[in-house]
Order: structure tokens, then C-alpha cells, then sequence
């Protein structure tokens, strides 16, 4: 069932990325994690439709955020990105899945590991994490290619100064920040080891970036004795789209 | 094997499955019919670069379903699942 929603906000995240607020008249509501999928259709009756996970928290409120990193050959994100205008309408169906999400009644310290636009749904349940109010510890990992490609970057400071249960820490593969103590590169053992649950926490991991990110990650938890069930994935497509 | 190819996971197929099923289909479990491994839909192996949605199974990659819309219909071919389990509430 195709939704229609109304753009009332943008913002750009990045250079390159930006935040679309959709207004959804009969919204019902979306949990962390979840995805919507977004149908273009062109004059000629031509149609694309493309996957992007909710950024907002989980409520009950009729907004929905998306933000869309520009893809050189996209054949949606570049509009979504560059030609939408406030008061556009886009059409939508979800919210989508039930099995990568997090519900504010979940109780386990909390795992995100993000490569580049993976924070976005990621970030969905940080900042529901903050609104329902919970106290669940959080550790983000979020790999990105450098300090400009960063997204939410103000909100996720302020949120890791505020509340001391949600470490962020990043992981720079080309470039890093002056004085960064260490040097640019993926997401390895060592990094793993240091910066994430013990595995005898038992933490809900939550890994989304490209398919390559994920599987290297999710082996790297694997392999530090955290349960394969305890470990829920989301992959991009080699475009950044998920068709 | 194709691991070669870039594949998603079943969270991608969800929003195409949702015009069949009144549920969500990557948290229900399936049973591969060619190894028996029971997994989340959401942990299979999705290949969408085709006209159509193959779905493997994420332990022997063998095709659990798939998925072809044309223009009047859809197909469905769960040929490699024994069963999917939805969660019921309550």
C-alpha cells in the first residue's frame, strides 16, 4: 500500500547526503531500524523504487525522516537529494521489517557498528533510545571515510556528552582528524577488542553498511564469542541503493 | 557458489513481500528444504540484480524463494522453503 507524504523539512547532512522530513497523514507509527521504500514515477508512467531506512525515533507522530546519500549514477538518490523542494510529494510504502529493530523494552547493552550511511537507521535507535527515556548503555562504531563525511555529527556529540551510556567512537578509513591517534584504516580485530561489548555482556549488535562492511564486522563479533543470533544485519547494495 | 556477486539481505525484500503477506516476512523463520538450517528470512541471501528476487538460503545458499513482478502479476516460488514461521502475538 502506497502512502503519500508531503516534504517539510530538509537538510543537508553532508555534501553529499541529505535529510528529507515527510509529513504522512496516515502514518502508523514505526519502530527503530525499520525502512521505507520510495517509488518515483516519471511522466511517461516510468517508475523506480528504491529502500531507505527511517532516521526518526520510533513515535507515533505522522513525520517521517529519511537521509539519502547522493549516488553518482543513482537514479533516485540524486533527485532526492538535489531537486526535491519543500511541499514535493513522494510516495511510500512501510514502515518495513520487524526483524532489524530495536524496542525501547529491549534490556541488553546495545552494539552499533555504521560504515558510512549505515548510521542512518542506527541512529533511529539512539535517538529513540533518548526518547523513550531508556537506560540501556550504548556503543556505536561507526566507520566513515573521513571527519566531513560524517553524519548527525553536533546531535551525536551533544547526545555522547549528555548521557555517559552512548560512546561514539569513530573509525576513519582515509582521513583523520589532526592529532587523531589513529591512523586511517577499516574496522579490524584490534579495533573490535577495544571499543565494543565483551561478548559475556551479551550485546544486541547491530551492524548496517555495504554487504563487504557487514560481513567482515559481523565475523569480527562473531569471532570475539558474541551469539550469531545476538547479531542482526543490514546490507546495502555495491550502489548504495536498495532497490 | 556466488559470492562474487553482491547479494542484500531479506530486509530488501520486504517492502515487495508486504504486498502479499499481512505479516512481516524477516522475522518469521524458514527452514531450507536442501540443508534444514532455520533461520530469519532477514538473514538470506538476496539477489535482486535480476529481472526478479532470488532469496538463498544464507548457510548453503540454495534458492529459497523468488520473486518476479510483471506487469499483471506477481510470482511467488517458495520451491526451497519446507516452512516459514510467523510470530503470533498473544
Amino acid at each position: 500500500m502506497w502512502r503519500v507524504g508531503t516534504v517539510v523539512a530538509l537538510h543537508d547532512e553532508t555534501s553529499t547526503a541529505r535529510t528529507i522530513t515527510l509529513e504522512v497523514r496516515d502514518w502508523p507509527g514505526h519502530v527503530a531500524g525499520q525502512h521505507v521504500d520510495v517509488r518515483l514515477t516519471a511522466p511517461d508512467g516510468y517508475s523506480a523504487v528504491r529502500s531507505y531506512s527511517i532516521a526518526s525515533a520510533a513515535n507515533s507522530e505522522r513525520r517521517v525522516q529519511i537521509t539519502v546519500e547522493r549516488l553518482p549514477n543513482g537514479e533516485v538518490s540524486p533527485y532526492l537529494t538535489q531537486e526535491v523542494i519543500v511541499g514535493d510529494r513522494l510516495e511510500l510504502r512501510g514502515p518495513i521489517g520487524g526483524w532489524f529493530v530495536w524496542r525501547s523494552q529491549q534490556t541488553e547493552p546495545v552494539q552499533l557498528v555504521a560504515g558510512g550511511s549505515g548510521i542512518v537507521p542506527l541512529m533511529a535507535m539512539i535517538r529513540s533510545r533518548a526518547s523513550a527515556g531508556s537506560t540501556v548503555p550504548f556503543r556505536l562504531l561507526y566507520s566513515v571515510r573521513e571527519p566531513g563525511a560524517v553524519f548527525y555529527r553536533d546531535e551525536l556529540q551533544a547526545l555522547s556528552a549528555e548521557h555517559r551510556s552512548v560512546v561514539v567512537t569513530y573509525a576513519y578509513t582515509r582521513t583523520v582528524p589532526k592529532d587523531w591517534p589513529r591512523p586511517p584504516g577499516r574496522i579490524d580485530a584490534a579495533l573490535i577488542t577495544d571499543t565494543t561489548w565483551p561478548a559475556d555482556f551479551g550485546p544486541a549488535c547491530y551492524i548496517c553498511g555495504p554487504t563487504p562492511f557487514v560481513e567482515t564486522v559481523a565475523n569480527l563479533l562473531s569471532a570475539c564469542g558474541n551469539d550469531r543470533d545476538k547479531i542482526r544485519t543490514e546490507r546495502f547494495g555495491p550502489t548504495g541503493e536498495r532497490k | 557458489m556466488s559470492s562474487h556477486i553482491a547479494y542484500l539481505d531479506g530486509n530488501a525484500a520486504a517492502g515487495e513481500l508486504s504486498r502479499v503477506f499481512a505479516m512481516d516476512v524477516t522475522a518469521a523463520q524458514g527452514k531450507c528444504k536442501h540443508c534444514g538450517a532455520i533461520r530469519r528470512f532477514a538473514e538470506a541471501r538476496l539477489y535482486m540484480e535480476g529481472p526478479g528476487v532470488v532469496a538463498r538460503c544464507c548457510v548453503c545458499e540454495h534458492v529459497l524463494l523468488r520473486v518476479v513482478s510483471a506487469r499483471h502479476g506477481m510470482f511467488l516460488d517458495v520451491r526451497g522453503l519446507t516452512y516459514l514461521r510467523f510470530d503470533m502475538m498473544g
